[in-house]
């Protein structure tokens, strides 16, 4: 009898193992439910799911707010084998919690050292790679073709080019730039963008590594440049009252003519009622010629973390999200670039002229709130703000920000 | 079975005999097991992880991974100007707030009179009471914004002209440019509190107008031969029979004021740059939303709020106590 339940037992274990072993759920977490971004996901998980048949893929999407609070909860609590998160420093307290898994074998693997190495150094962290970035959008500036052409105006390629234009765009009545600063990040893309120009990409890195001073002269020489633009060039009214949405009101009225954004602001302008004709993209000026071209490409990726259960078809799904052939399709779909340099990409001309951008570019920067640590860069962005202003306090804002350095980093 | 019963008249169990002191506490028990659970345990949470430095996270064994730092967290916020900040906005707040009892004390005067249609217009003027303060930040947001706010269409009336841009649309161009409430760092606390005190006023009006139902009519008319009218008869005779009323609606008032976060959240998010922060949402900044993530600090931020409100609740209910004992 003993003997008997002791069997039964070790047979209902045996078939209960067996059973999650063919079954083999592979469970992915994703943060975008706008409808292209949930499209492309999908689409991409069909793929998989047709090449792989013997995998059961489970799918979370949840919305890309939601998701950053519920992620901070689901890593330790109810881990899945995959998820959506972004690189840089946005991934660091994760990486450092022990809460992702490297996947150093998976770029080994299948080449993408080579292939996405443009990215590598961002998806880094401690000598290893923690996951598989699948899309990366252009910033820049995206300006009113038609009244560039009614002022006779070429795009800028040079600071004192675009000096020159806003001069006769003010002449004409027309604000130069449109911004949104209430949510404070679009400020940090027109930073990041002067700094760049005018440090380049390494003193981006050491500013949000916190290697380096906001009161140190290259910074200050940055602001220096923000103000010149702020009184030359100029920004539209109550910017600080304004979303990035509402600032496309403006420049769809063809009251403001430029805008430093990202690539999916394209979307935006669109359903304001311009077409591709009134719009334009151009890279952001040279401030000084000898500085290597950098670009603000903020990526998203996939991670696998640390309780994940199965493990090996969730690398099985990183490589799959990086390869060319899906990679193509996918940022078709969502309208944004593929990192693998084997893919191809649409001939959308905002996406087409993102693609050479970025090619030419020395060093991606993946944005100053994802390169720099949350409460820096809150800090920073606010920092940023109370700039644009008043231009007079710079000196109190930089000081203040080597106070929350010191913090931050220490 | 019959030899119990007959053992239990002998002599009565120790439940029978203390019935009348433990009925009170059995009936508690629910509600103390709740009150433990959601408020007790975590204010004593909150103080001891005031104590840490935290990001909010556990390791992938569920170990927390927050590092002892003693009163470190106190010392900072010492030197943090959002800190102060915040506590000057949280004052401000409590000052300008308590404009709503008396405010709310002359709209009950107002309406509590026999007219047609009274009770329409009791309603209408509780209406902000009723809904959420979300909408009244969100309607209050949508007011002040100087382009197509109620502020910004007047100011376009009388400071700007209609004049068409380089590409034919209408545009307006003004002399000077319209007041942007909410995005000036002097101004914009001022512009929320206004905002909240549209339903606090009514809440303190619909306390007034039950009080004013229980004055008695005996000592009005009495007053009334004696000569007092007007003002007089208000201070003298109508208000200290409001007192209750009076004592509810400053606590419900400073109460209001102290945790006031909504508003703040919807309409400025604590901006511009910080400046219409109060405690409770420079607490939830640094501890809970997408920049915070340092849950230690935010909980200093929070000891020191609960240590305030400590302060105003011990008198109110110090207060309460003193009127009951007297009341006896």
């Amino acid at each position: 009898m003993f003997l008997n339940v002791k069997t039964a037992v070790a047979a209902i274990a045996l078939s209960a193992m067996a059973g999650s072993a063919f079954a083999r759920d592979l469970v992915i977490n994703f943060d975008d439910l706008n409808p292209g971004p949930k499209q492309g996901f999908e689409d991409a998980v069909e793929l998989f799911k047709s090449e792989n048949p013997d995998i059961n893929v489970i799918v979370n999407i949840n919305d890309r707010e939601a998701h950053k609070t519920a992620i901070r909860n689901f890593l330790t609590a109810d881990a899945p084998d995959v998820t959506s998160w972004y690189p840089g420093n946005r991934m660091a307290p994760f990486v450092d919690a022990g809460l992702f898994q490297p996947v150093d074998d998976v770029w080994a693997d299948n080449g993408f050292n080579e292939d996405l190495a443009a990215i590598k150094a961002t998806m880094s962290r401690d000598g290893k790679i923690w996951g598989v970035p699948y899309s990366y959008y252009q910033w820049g500036i995206y300006y009113r073709k038609d009244i560039f052409d009614i002022l006779e105006l070429e795009e800028p390629g040079t600071w004192d080019e675009l000096l020159a234009a806003c001069g006769k765009m003010k002449e004409n009545g027309v604000t130069p730039f449109t911004i949104g600063t209430k949510f404070l990040w679009t400020a940090a893309g027109v930073f990041d963008y002067i700094n760049l120009r005018t440090n380049g990409y390494d003193v981006h890195n050491a500013l949000t590594a916190g290697e380096i001073k906001y009161t140190d002269p290259r910074i200050r020489a940055t602001f220096a440049n923000w103000e010149t633009l702020i009184n030359e060039c100029g920004f539209v009214d109550n910017h600080a009252s304004m979303s990035w949405q509402d600032a496309i009101a403006p420049f769809a009225n063809g009251d403001a003519a430029m805008y430093v954004m990202g690539n999916f602001s394209v979307d935006g302008y669109k359903n304001a009622g311009l077409t591709e004709d009134q719009i334009d993209f151009m890279p952001f000026p040279t401030i000084d010629a000898a500085i290597p071209p950098a670009e603000e490409a903020p990526a998203d990726a996939f991670f696998i973390p640390t309780n994940a259960k199965n493990v090996e078809d969730a690398k099985k799904f990183l490589a799959f999200v990086a390869r060319p052939d899906v990679q193509t399709q996918w940022n078709k779909t969502i309208g944004q670039l593929p990192i693998n340099s084997k893919a191809d990409i649409s001939d959308d001309k905002f996406i087409q002229e993102g693609f050479a951008l970025l090619n030419a570019a020395t060093g991606l920067a993946q944005f100053y709130d994802r390169d720099a640590p949350a409460a820096m860069a809150k800090a920073g962005m606010e920092g940023f703000q109370e700039f644009m202003l008043d231009t007079s306090k710079v000196d109190a804002i930089l000081e203040r920000l080597d106070t929350v350095q010191e913090e931050v980093y220490k | 079975m019959s030899d119990a019963t007959h053992q239990s008249q002998a002599e009565p169990s120790w439940l029978s005999r203390n019935k009348l002191a433990v009925a009170p506490w059995i009936f508690l028990i629910p509600a103390l097991i709740f009150f433990a659970i959601y408020v007790v345990i975590p204010i004593f949470e909150s103080l001891w992880l005031s104590l840490y430095e935290w990001n909010g996270l556990y390791d992938a064994d569920g170990n927390s991974t927050a590092t002892w730092v003693g009163f470190q967290n106190y010392v900072k916020l010492w030197d943090d100007p959002n800190f102060w900040t915040s506590l000057r906005n949280n004052i401000a707040w409590l000052i300008l707030y308590m404009l709503a009892v008396p405010l709310g004390l002359f709209i009950a005067l107002f309406l509590n009179q026999t007219v047609t249609g009274m009770r329409f217009y009791k309603s209408m003027f509780f209406f902000p009471f009723v809904i959420s303060q979300v909408v009244v930040g969100l309607i209050f947001g949508w007011f002040y914004n100087p382009d197509f706010g109620v502020v910004g269409t007047v100011w376009k009336a009388i400071f700007c002209e209609e004049t068409t841009n380089i590409l034919g649309n209408v545009t307006f161009t003004c002399s000077r440019p319209a007041p942007d409430i909410l995005s000036s760092p002097e101004w914009a606390t001022y512009g929320i509190i206004a905002a909240g005190l549209w339903p606090q006023i009514a809440y303190c009006m619909i306390l007034y107008l039950t009080g004013l139902n229980n004055v008695a009519s005996d000592q009005i008319e009495a007053a009334r031969l004696d000569g007092a009218k007007g003002w007089k008869m208000l201070w003298y005779v109508v208000v200290p029979q409001l007192k209750p009323a009076t004592f509810i609606a400053i606590v419900v008032t400073v109460i209001g004021a102290l945790r006031s976060f909504d508003m703040i959240a919807i309409m400025t998010q604590g901006g511009p740059f910080g400046s219409t922060n109060v405690l409770s949402h420079y607490m939830y900044e640094v501890a809970i939303s997408e920049y915070g993530e340092r849950y230690g600090y935010g909980s200093s931020v929070a000891t020191v709020l609960f240590g305030i409100m400590l302060i105003f609740i011990s008198y109110f209910l110090w207060q309460m106590y003193q009127e009951e004992k007297g009341g006896r």
